[in-house]
């Protein structure tokens, strides 16, 4: 096991996650799905652009705030050239649409949910990450 | 304060409050993704606890409150996913976006964090992600019947 283990952090930073979705799904009646509020705001209906506009000026302000006050956040970046990180980049876009959500749609509401489609999701999710970091670290030295 | 008002006001909190809780979590650090994706090498589960303390919290809303309630405090009504079907787009979606978030240690939330915090690869990486969606928006009602 890694010496990295940090889950206090991690559970004090999951309830945040689960705290602000929660105050989505009681306000607005929504799901707090990334990708579905990405996408969303990508097409023009502007009836419902705004809430999600207000949510992302949030959620990337607290990065601008964030990687000011406490760099260390956003350390243990990857050596690796800027093409990787796009190809990697399109994929997630692609795969999330394809399958209708990401770790906090599928992950995080769906299964709270207790959604079965989402529980699939998110086990086929995390078992092509775990095989891509396989493959990576055997055929590409270390990541 | 009116409604439009208000929502605009809680949805930046929770925002906010989703950024901070990912960078918190370490889900903003690519190799601590990476390290909880290598289960079979120098394994770090801590990303485990992340998804613990969000589904809990999430959980106990909705089975909890919202249930209970005919609807949300700042809507006409909830608007939650009706699709049940575990089909091919589902399974293969969530694989393509798999074999991404292993390659850059990035899913969407914690990209665009990075993004706001000015991160090289994230610089990268959330352009393209966009890019991905809109491919998607274009190419997949060609698919559909």
């Amino acid at each position: 096991m890694s010496p990295a283990f940090t889950p206090l952090r991690a559970l004090a930073g999951g309830v945040l996650i689960g705290g602000s979705a929660a105050l989505m799904l009681l306000t607005v009646g929504r799901i707090a799905g990334i990708t579905g509020i990405v996408s969303g705001a990508l097409r023009a209906r502007t009836s419902d652009v705004a809430w999600r506009l207000w949510f992302l000026a949030g959620l990337v302000g607290a990065g601008v705030v964030l990687g000011g006050l406490w760099p260390s956040a956003f350390a243990g970046q990857l050596a690796r050239p800027g093409w990787w990180s796009a190809v990697a980049g399109l994929l997630v876009g692609f795969g999330t649409r394809l399958g209708n959500g990401c770790t906090s749609g599928h992950g995080v509401c769906g299964i709270g949910r207790l959604s079965r489609r989402s529980l699939v999701a998110t086990v086929v999710f995390m078992l092509a990450g775990a095989v891509t970091v396989f493959v990576v670290r055997h055929a590409g030295g270390p990541s | 304060m009116s409604r439009r008002g208000a929502v605009a006001a809680l949805m930046l909190v929770a925002g906010a409050m989703f950024g901070g809780g990912l960078a918190l979590s370490g889900m903003t650090e690519p190799s601590k993704v990476i390290g909880f994706l290598d289960v079979l090498g120098s394994w770090d589960p801590s990303l485990a606890f992340v998804m613990l303390g969000a589904v809990a919290v999430y959980a106990v809303a909705y089975h909890g409150l919202a249930v209970k309630m005919a609807r949300p405090s700042h809507a006409a009504r909830f608007d939650l996913p009706k699709l049940t079907a575990i089909d091919g787009p589902l399974v293969a979606g969530a694989a393509i976006f798999g074999v991404g978030w292993g390659l850059a240690g990035f899913c969407p939330g914690p990209a665009l964090v990075a993004f706001g915090a000015g991160g090289t690869a994230a610089l990268w990486f959330v352009p393209a992600m966009v890019l991905g969606m809109l491919v998607h928006q274009f190419v997949r009602p060609r698919f559909d019947p």
